[in-house]
């Protein structure tokens, strides 16, 4: 669905990620990790096409990102942004109803929309003005938005800011569908608890650029506690693998 | 939850109307406003003598002041159209309820062109010409110095900032210009400066700018919309974000022009239009483009109407009216950005 050719990414003159070669395949869901400003979401804007690539190629389901028009991008493609900023009141429901731009409208958009806030439990919150919401409920109006938006690949910054455990939760059961259903999810998140749950692979940057891939089943404390700078363990709860800070003793 | 959900029938609180009775509504305003200023003046026409008079068949006098008064009253309507609709493209660009064609200088960079030309002694034409010319440059200054400011919610303040600072400048200009020219000149500057619309001939041309700029604007309402949501996120959506930007850019500074060169610097109605209109009718650009353009012109009939009456004979510019208005309902929205901020 997704395959990097040496991309390449650089700020000024630092390097934030050494050539890559990665292949993101249906199903799968790629947790990427490292420290602040390692260029996590610098990564998202670029697949995303909010930025060029300083160096290699990106293919989105077998195109060249550049040669993709805005509108087959956000077919192919979500992105849920870190932070968003609203001048202007809209409601609920009309700023997700708007993420279905992309698609030419063939009357299912009422049940889409419905559906992406019910799974995100804004069904009470659908005509209430963006201004009036908490963070945690906004974040809930940007996932909706996403799932809205109806793309097999979906990219997302830090998905579970500002929201309370049930929603966490409800996250995580939702990613485990878009799974199910074929979509390709890749995941920024700082959340060692989530993530691995969510994930089948990982993307491990450090902040010199450097990059490594594992299967997340052989993703190791060491591994990860090398790029995060901070002693690790792996444990396996629930049914799926998670990570608490410091060593067992 | 969600089968009580009625998505055809948006619910957005008690104040907000219905489209089609708003539009109505407004429609019914703004032809009210134009048969008010035919009525009213130092000899008042009433509802017999209007429509003997428009059928041709009244007396001469009520022939020639129904002419007159109408011909002033539709300049007024499409300015006032006019200036709204560049209120509600400028403030989706620049995602910011705070801006206008006359705060971020826009309407500034206009009068500096119009005012040169007038200095020079040009020509009608030219001198509106030098208004678009003006406002399209400041625009385009606007745009290169605040351009990365559009995405982040702390680019807000430098934006309004940058606009400010060309405002300001624009206005040093104008003081310039006032005090080189020569006496001929100056009285027609400064009566074309403070915004007045007496006097001004009845122009095809700010009528082919406003009808296809509010056309294609409310084609365009969906991309807007998505584009005073998310900023540079709309082009993850599907929005060629560029090329919108550049299109709102150039339909502001035309329509901005385009009022300026009828009217002068009339300030605050592009400010003041899309806030009441966003009360009435919620921030969606496929209701708010329509309802904006009705009641700026509206508004400016009426608002016109009574700087010629109110203390007749004597005449006010009507910017001097707007002004008065607008200033209020500027604070009052600064006290509602504070309130949200706090």
């Amino acid at each position: 669905m997704l395959h990097c050719d040496q991309l390449t990414l650089r700020q000024g003159r630092r390097t934030l990620l050494q050539p890559l070669d990665w292949k993101v395949r249906a199903g799968e869901c790629w947790w990427i990790a490292g420290r602040n400003g390692c260029g996590k979401s610098t990564l998202l804007a670029t697949l995303a096409a909010l930025r060029h690539a300083d160096g290699g190629h990106i293919r989105l389901c077998g195109q060249p990102l550049p040669q993709l028009t805005p509108r087959q991008r956000a077919q192919r493609l979500a992105l849920l942004p870190q932070a968003s900023h609203d001048a202007f009141d809209y409601a609920v429901q009309d700023a997700v109803a708007a993420a279905r731009f992309a698609w030419s409208d063939s009357g299912d958009t009422p049940q889409r929309v419905a559906a992406a806030l019910d799974a995100f439990d804004l069904g009470r919150l659908a005509t209430r003005p963006l201004q009036a919401l908490s963070g945690g409920e906004r974040q809930r109006v940007a996932l909706a938005s996403v799932m809205a938006q109806d793309a097999p690949l979906i990219l997302l910054d830090e998905p579970s800011n500002s929201l309370d455990l049930a929603h966490q939760a409800a996250l995580q059961q939702q990613i485990g569908r878009w799974r199910a259903q074929g979509k390709a999810v890749l995941l920024v998140s700082h959340d060692l608890q989530l993530a691995p749950a969510c994930a089948s692979h990982a993307l491990l940057l450090d902040e010199h650029g450097a990059h490594r891939q594992y299967p997340l089943a052989e993703l190791g404390a060491e591994h990860l506690a090398a790029v995060l700078g901070y002693p690790l363990t792996r444990l396996h709860h629930a049914g799926h693998p998670c990570f608490l800070p410091g060593h067992p003793s | 939850m969600s089968h009580s959900l009625t998505l055809d029938r948006p619910l957005r609180g008690a104040l907000r109307l219905p489209t089609l009775p708003l539009l109505t509504l407004l429609t019914l305003l703004s032809g009210g406003s134009l048969l008010l200023a035919c009525s009213s003046g130092s000899i008042a026409l009433g509802a017999g003598e209007l429509w003997l008079a428009a059928s041709g068949h009244g007396s001469t006098l009520a022939d020639t002041l129904l002419s007159l008064r109408l011909e002033r009253a539709l300049t007024a309507w499409v300015t006032g159209g006019s200036l709204a609709l560049a209120g509600v493209l400028m403030q989706s660009l620049l995602r910011n309820p705070l801006a206008d064609p006359y705060v971020m200088g826009v309407s500034g960079g206009a009068s500096v062109g119009a005012l040169l030309a007038l200095w020079l002694g040009l020509a009608l034409w030219q001198v509106d010409s030098a208004a678009v010319a003006g406002a399209l440059t400041l625009s385009a200054l606007l745009f290169l110095l605040a351009r990365r400011d559009f995405a982040r919610s702390s680019g807000t303040v430098l934006l309004l900032l940058t606009g400010v600072l060309l405002s300001a400048a624009c206005g040093a200009l104008i003081s310039l210009l006032l005090t080189i020219a020569p006496d001929a000149q100056l009285r027609g500057m400064v009566f074309w400066l403070v915004g007045d619309i007496a006097g001004t001939p009845l122009r095809p041309w700010p009528w082919l700018v406003l009808l296809p700029a509010a056309l294609l604007a409310w084609w365009q309402a969906p991309a807007i919309n998505l584009l005073a949501l998310h900023g540079d996120h709309a082009l993850t959506l599907g929005v060629p974000v560029a090329m919108l930007r550049r299109l709102l850019l150039v339909l502001a500074a035309l329509l901005t022009a385009s009022a300026v060169s009828q009217g002068g610097s009339i300030g605050f109605v592009g400010l003041m239009v899309p806030h009441a209109c966003r009360l009435l009718c919620g921030p969606d650009l496929r209701r708010l483009i329509p309802a904006a353009v009705l009641s700026g012109a509206a508004l400016l009939v009426l608002a016109d109407t009574l700087a010629r009456t109110i203390v007749a004979p004597m005449q006010l510019p009507v910017g001097v009216l707007t002004a008065l208005l607008g200033v209020p309902v500027l604070f009052w929205q600064l006290q509602r950005t504070r309130r949200r901020l706090a």
